[in-house]
């Protein structure tokens, strides 16, 4: 960005496949976390065999999402929010541990290519590289454990896939915890699940994106 | 049929053969009842694929005094069928195991009867062959000893009598004789039985099969005269509502040799089961393959998942002793020569059959105490398939719990699946000078050895023991025994199969199995405990920053 004076509109940075993406990702991982614990006998209040097949379907659902996520996100370049970058962190940190409880502002503001903050960048970078490729390799590799039965010590392997599908899944609901209470910070929970739901938020613009977006987007401007 | 079945649960009931001298647990009335209804039904069972009328045969045309000469008879024909059974197990009672041991009703001792040395006549009542009366000996060699009609006859009142070394009971019927399956005997029509003959229906192998161990279903649990015409919740396969099978639609045949073995299991198949291929496992797999489950539907592919690990019986016999005869759980014998004070032996019938209402035995001076069960949840482990003995003259342990058969196997093995099985409590005399399990002279109304003429172990055992050519130290003891019986019959609708939470819980059925992940069985992991305590952890912690923001009574900060 640029030393030009940023002036703060509401844009449509959440495009509508962005976001039914975000809820029926929400959905499924809601689903699977209940129906998965229910598997692994956390819970009764779903049979075995349903709880099997329906965790089993809905992972098929997310699966099939996903698919359609990457090739979006790589034909947008919406990858590049996800790039985590070690400026601006130590500050955003510093608001969690301290400056929010002194009433001082959120230290980030939100830029047309960055919707996320830095700390909230890192997250997902280990959300999407690491817990989320645990929870899929282990799923599918016990998903197919039929085709890999016949290897050696098979019944030693099955026991670690399961123990780490186990423990990415018990990280991801810490993930939604924190994402969820992190929501309650600042503007408030409603302020911050709005832009998820219309699409618009409040983004700093340059004169030249503001120029750029009035002139050829002018439907991604509110107000 | 199902009348004969309902009259042998009635006599079962009766409960009062203390004077009786047999094994089985019924009581003779006095009068020959006439004989049973011909089994048409159980005819049915079986399709008739000959090309040939066998009353048309002249030679079968007459009047025979015994059942060798039917024998002989059929021998003119099949000229080598005496040699092909005579080699067979169900005439050499005898069998070399995998495991290198020779095993067989004239080697084993087992924790229901005993042994079968010293007890021949009535032990043998069952042999497939008339007049082998001292297991000291090989079996009778000359061809006629062979029973052609046992396995043969399609009359259905071809019988043996229950101590007659195999023989039928023939015209004068001695009142008081009983057959093998404890029921009054009557005389049997040999020539209406020799013109009858056809392949093997349920009843010819379930006359002593479903028998053993001296009445209906005490030893296998899953073989009882249930089966002799199975409702389809019984058994899907041998149902006349179902498939109709009989058993030797699985246990096929070459030469008079069956697959199939309880001493040689083959506990995990893999066939080759292209169309119009051959069969000659008895296993399940041998029709139904390795993935017998809908592979295209998600419900399949789970359930084909655990066909390495699981024998398919294990799922889909939910429990042994179906359809209305129980199987004797537990024998104790020390209990046994117990009797009244007027000197008479003694009789309880405690149990009650949940399904029946009938009463059985809990207690004989005879036979000592017993429990039974019915519907009953198998005992599951891993299993190789091999099976060993303590055989006679084998050093025990007297301070542990005697496997009268030792089952092995384990997750690693590559060849072991998870079976079902019953497993017999039992408690028995043994030589406990020489360590070893001993036989016992039971059953002889005309000697004052055995047990059940004066009821005096010391003697009994000496005899079973001389009879068996057996070192003995002249002392007896009583030990416990376990002895495990694979569950392979009585396979249930697939409706009925085994529910996936039945294993897939906490204290499931699998419960203590070592070497299968399963997942449901097990909730407090230490990962699934590590799950918790991080998920716990991220709570507390948002919670407690909450609280923080709170108490500082300040709003966060703001974008804006």
């Amino acid at each position: 960005m640029s030393n030009r004076p940023m002036k703060s509109r509401q844009v449509n940075v959440y495009p509508r496949f962005e976001r039914f993406w975000h809820w029926t990702q929400m959905a499924l991982i809601f689903f699977l976390l209940f129906t998965g614990f229910a598997i692994h006998g956390l819970h009764h209040l779903i049979p075995f065999k349903p709880a099997v097949m329906l965790h089993t379907i809905a992972a098929l659902l997310l699966l099939t999402v996903w698919i359609f996520v990457t090739f979006w996100l790589f034909t947008t370049g919406t990858w590049r929010q996800f790039l985590p970058r070690i400026k601006g962190m130590i500050p955003v940190a510093r608001f969690y541990a301290f400056g929010v409880f002194k009433g001082e502002e959120h230290p980030y503001h939100k830029t047309m290519w960055r919707k996320l903050n830095p700390l909230q960048a890192a997250t997902y970078f280990a959300v999407k590289w690491f817990i989320f490729p645990a929870i899929w390799g282990s799923g599918l590799l016990y998903l197919t454990y039929n085709f890999w039965d016949g290897i050696p010590n098979s019944g030693f392997w099955i026991t670690l896939v399961a123990n780490l599908h186990l423990l990415a899944a018990f990280a991801i609901l810490s993930f939604v915890i924190v994402h969820v209470y992190l929501l309650t910070i600042g503007d408030g929970f409603r302020k911050h699940v709005q832009p998820m739901v219309t699409g618009f938020d409040d983004v700093a613009l340059t004169p030249e994106q503001e120029a750029y977006l009035e002139q050829n987007e002018p439907w991604r401007l509110k107000g | 049929m199902l009348s004969r079945m309902r009259l042998a649960v009635a006599i079962l009931g009766l409960g009062l053969a203390a004077a009786t001298p047999t094994f089985a647990e019924t009581v003779q009335t006095g009068a020959v009842p006439p004989p049973p209804a011909p089994a048409s039904v159980a005819k049915a069972s079986v399709a008739n694929t000959s090309t040939a009328d066998h009353s048309k045969f002249e030679i079968l045309q007459k009047a025979f005094a015994s059942g060798p000469e039917v024998t002989a008879a059929c021998l003119t024909c099949h000229t080598e069928a005496d040699d092909e059974i005579m080699h067979s197990i169900h005439f050499q009672w005898s069998y070399e195991s995998q495991s290198g041991q020779t095993l067989g009703k004239r080697n084993v001792i087992n924790s229901f009867c005993g042994s079968v040395s010293s007890n021949e006549p009535r032990c043998t009542s069952c042999h497939a062959g008339y007049g082998w009366d001292d297991m000291a000996e090989a079996p009778p060699a000359q061809e006629t000893a062979a029973d052609c009609l046992a396995c043969h006859d399609r009359t259905g009142q071809y019988t043996k009598t229950a101590t007659g070394a195999g023989h039928p009971p023939l015209a004068p019927v001695k009142p008081g004789t009983l057959t093998i399956t404890g029921a009054a005997a009557w005389p049997v029509d040999l020539a209406k039985a020799a013109q009858s003959v056809g392949m093997p229906g349920r009843d010819n192998c379930g006359n002593c099969h479903f028998y053993g161990g001296g009445g209906d279903n005490v030893k296998h649990g899953d073989l009882s005269s249930a089966l002799y015409e199975p409702p389809l919740e019984v058994d899907v396969h041998m149902s006349p509502d179902g498939e109709n099978m009989t058993c030797s639609t699985c246990h096929v045949e070459e030469q008079h040799q069956w697959a199939g073995s309880r001493y040689d299991v083959i506990a995990a198949d893999h066939p080759d089961i292209a169309p119009g291929g051959p069969r000659e496992t008895a296993s399940c797999e041998s029709c139904h393959s390795e993935t017998p489950h809908e592979a295209l539907s998600l419900d399949g592919m789970k359930l084909n998942d655990h066909t390495d690990v699981l024998a398919c019986q294990t799922c889909h016999i939910p429990e042994f002793a179906r359809g209305g005869a129980p199987t004797k759980t537990l024998w104790d014998w020390s209990t046994a020569g117990r009797l009244d004070e007027t000197g008479k032996p003694i009789v309880e019938s405690d149990w009650i059959s949940p399904t029946t209402g009938e009463h059985f035995h809990t207690y004989m001076s005879k036979k000592g105490d017993f429990d039974w069960g019915e519907d009953v949840v198998p005992y599951y482990a891993w299993f190789d398939g091999h099976v060993e003995y303590t055989l006679p003259g084998q050093t025990l342990d007297p301070d542990q719990v005697v496997e009268i058969n030792r089952i092995t196997g384990d997750a690693e093995d590559g060849v072991s699946r998870i079976w079902p099985f019953k497993r017999m409590a039992g408690r028995q005399p043994f030589d406990s000078g020489n360590n070893t399990l001993v036989a016992t002279h039971i059953w002889g109304p005309t000697t004052d050895t055995a047990f059940w003429t004066n009821f005096d172990w010391a003697k009994s055992v000496e005899a079973g023991m001389a009879a068996m050519g057996a070192d003995y130290s002249g002392e007896y003891g009583f030990i416990d025994t376990q002895m495990y019986w694979p569950i392979t019959h009585m396979v249930a609708p697939a409706e009925d199969a085994v529910r996936c939470a039945a294993c897939h819980a906490q204290e499931g059925r699998l419960v203590g199995l070592a070497g299968i992940y399963m997942p449901g069985s097990n909730p407090n992991s230490i990962v699934g405990i590590l799950g918790v305590l991080m998920v716990l952890a991220t709570f507390l912690g948002v919670l407690g920053h909450g609280l923080l923001r709170l108490v500082s009574r300040k709003k966060g900060g703001s974008h804006e």
